[in-house]
């Protein structure tokens, strides 16, 4: 089989992998920074709830976290496993685990942000949503985007996790491609794929970086 | 009727007592300056002044509208939100490292707030700073960001920033003592143009020379006291009262 046929076998399966990463993200940007906001809250019931859960994402597996969305209502309220269902599982165990550590990003660029500027939107009359919107947010994405790219290209790599609980992405397929055709090829196939996506990831976030670069801290 | 009348402010930070019972009443076209050595709690004060800090004790008044008083224990209760808001709107506040929002052009600095906070046409807005900025010097450099400008144009732009909110009262917290020296005359010649023009100010400064030129009044703080209060000429030529004295001869030089 020629590497162009194997390719081609295992192409659904990228889109899968796209699919998962995006799906990710989109969710777990804002979510992310509704847990750092629990994380930083005054109240400190929420603020220890929220270090758990941190703690629990951070400290465990994500293939665990995966075994755990998808079997559990299956083991606990014995309801049935459906392909659909394993598709929302794979989404949910990633965003949850995912808006764990953009918390902790997030929080790190709240908390390294000057006094000074709260203080000068304060006087100004900035009211807490004015000033987090159009004081805060805007310097703290230009603080933590390395952070943040660092841990888009770490998703990019841990789509492959979704193959764990029977997810058919892309890498599931090169490994049945291989194993079918005793070949390498589609390993390598699937080790340029993450290669090229992440390059891709790391151009677009560069150009994300230059385009705030007009301003320093 | 006082712009503003502070009444037997007390705070601490922990067990350190860093006002001790303040009390100062400010008039329309004031150029108040505070003096006193570092740590006696001037920028405390101007911190409580302007609602940065909660005052453990005492009254906080502007224009006759309270922002705080005492209860029955003495402790200090601030007005409910919306009143304080409207407060907010008198004063204004340049800060000693001049705190500008970095990813905002000089103008939209100026702009932002008079817009956005005080809801004011944006037409007429943009012409008030295009014009603050020309009184500043700084016109060429409305679209700059402040990472661009000397420490002088920074701070001439947060006077501005202040300014274009219209405040009633404006306070100083050591205006030039994070620029270097060659700069702090661009900065005392804006403040100085200001007075002339009676725009009442409160001043924490360790410019004598400003303080004694400028000023219409000067307090001498120490310890969390106001320890005198008067005409810059007979505080700072002929202080009477001795720890007065002992720390104005540190500045001598200065004062020639
Ligand atoms: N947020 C704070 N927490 C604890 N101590 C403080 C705080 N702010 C000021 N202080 C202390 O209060 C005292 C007065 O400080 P400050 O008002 O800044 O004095 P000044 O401006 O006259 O130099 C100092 O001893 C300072 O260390
Ligand atoms: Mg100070």
């Amino acid at each position: 089989m020629s590497a162009f046929k194997m390719f081609d076998l295992m192409s659904s399966g990228m889109l899968e992998s796209i699919k998962i990463f995006f799906l990710t993200l989109i969710f777990t940007l804002p979510l992310g920074m509704i847990v750092a906001f629990g994380r930083m809250a005054k109240c400190s019931l929420i603020r220890n709830i929220t270090k758990l859960y941190i703690a629990i994402m951070r400290g465990t597996p994500l293939m665990l976290q995966l075994f755990v969305v998808y079997y559990g209502p299956y083991y606990l309220f014995k309801i049935p496993l459906t392909t659909e269902y394993r598709f929302y599982a794979v989404i949910i165990g990633f965003v949850i685990n995912y808006a764990a550590y953009f918390a902790e990003i997030y929080r790190s660029g709240i908390e390294s942000m000057p006094k000074g500027q709260y203080e000068a939107a304060k006087v100004l009359g900035y009211n807490k949503i004015q000033t987090f919107f159009k004081i805060i947010l805007p310097q703290v994405i230009k603080r933590i985007l390395p952070s943040v790219t660092n841990e888009i290209i770490t998703l990019v790599k841990d789509t492959s996790l979704a193959f764990a609980i029977g997810y058919v992405e892309m890498f599931s397929l090169a490994k049945s491609v291989s194993a079918a055709q005793t070949s390498m090829v589609p390993f390598v196939i699937s080790g340029v794929f993450y290669f090229v996506f992440n390059l891709l990831v790391a151009f677009v976030m560069g150009r994300v970086e230059k385009k705030m670069s007009y301003y320093k801290i | 009727m006082a712009l503003l009348e502070i009444k037997n402010i007390k705070k601490s930070f922990q067990d350190l007592e860093v006002l001790k019972n303040i009390s100062l009443k400010v008039e329309e076209g004031d150029v108040l300056s505070i003096i006193g050595p570092s740590g006696s709690g001037k920028s405390t004060l101007l911190r409580c002044a302007t609602m940065l800090e909660t005052m453990d004790g005492g009254e906080l008044i502007y224009l006759d509208e309270k922002a705080a008083w005492n209860n029955e224990k003495g402790q200090s209760v601030y007005a409910k939100k919306s009143d304080l808001r409207r407060i907010q709107g008198y004063f204004g506040l340049v800060f000693q490292n001049f705190n500008l929002f970095p990813h905002y052009t000089v103008l939209k600095n100026l702009e932002d707030a008079p817009i956005h906070v005080q809801k004011r046409d944006k037409k007429e807005v943009r012409s008030e700073c295009m014009e603050l900025l020309r009184r500043m010097g700084l016109e060429e450099k409305a679209n700059a960001y402040p990472c661009e400008l000397s420490g002088g144009q920074q701070q001439r732009v947060s006077i501005a920033r202040a300014l274009a909110m219209k405040p009633k009262i404006l306070f100083f917290d050591e205006p030039t003592s994070a620029l270097d020296p060659e700069l702090t005359g661009e900065i005392l010649k804006v403040m100085k143009e200001l007075a002339q023009e009676h725009m009442t100010m409160v001043i924490v400064t360790h410019e004598m020379s400003f303080a004694r030129d400028v000023s219409s009044r000067v307090i001498f703080m120490e310890n969390g006291y106001i320890v005198e209060d008067g005409d810059p000429n007979e505080i700072m030529v002929n202080p009477k009262n001795e720890r007065t004295r002992e720390f104005l001869s540190h500045f001598n030089d200065n004062l020639g």
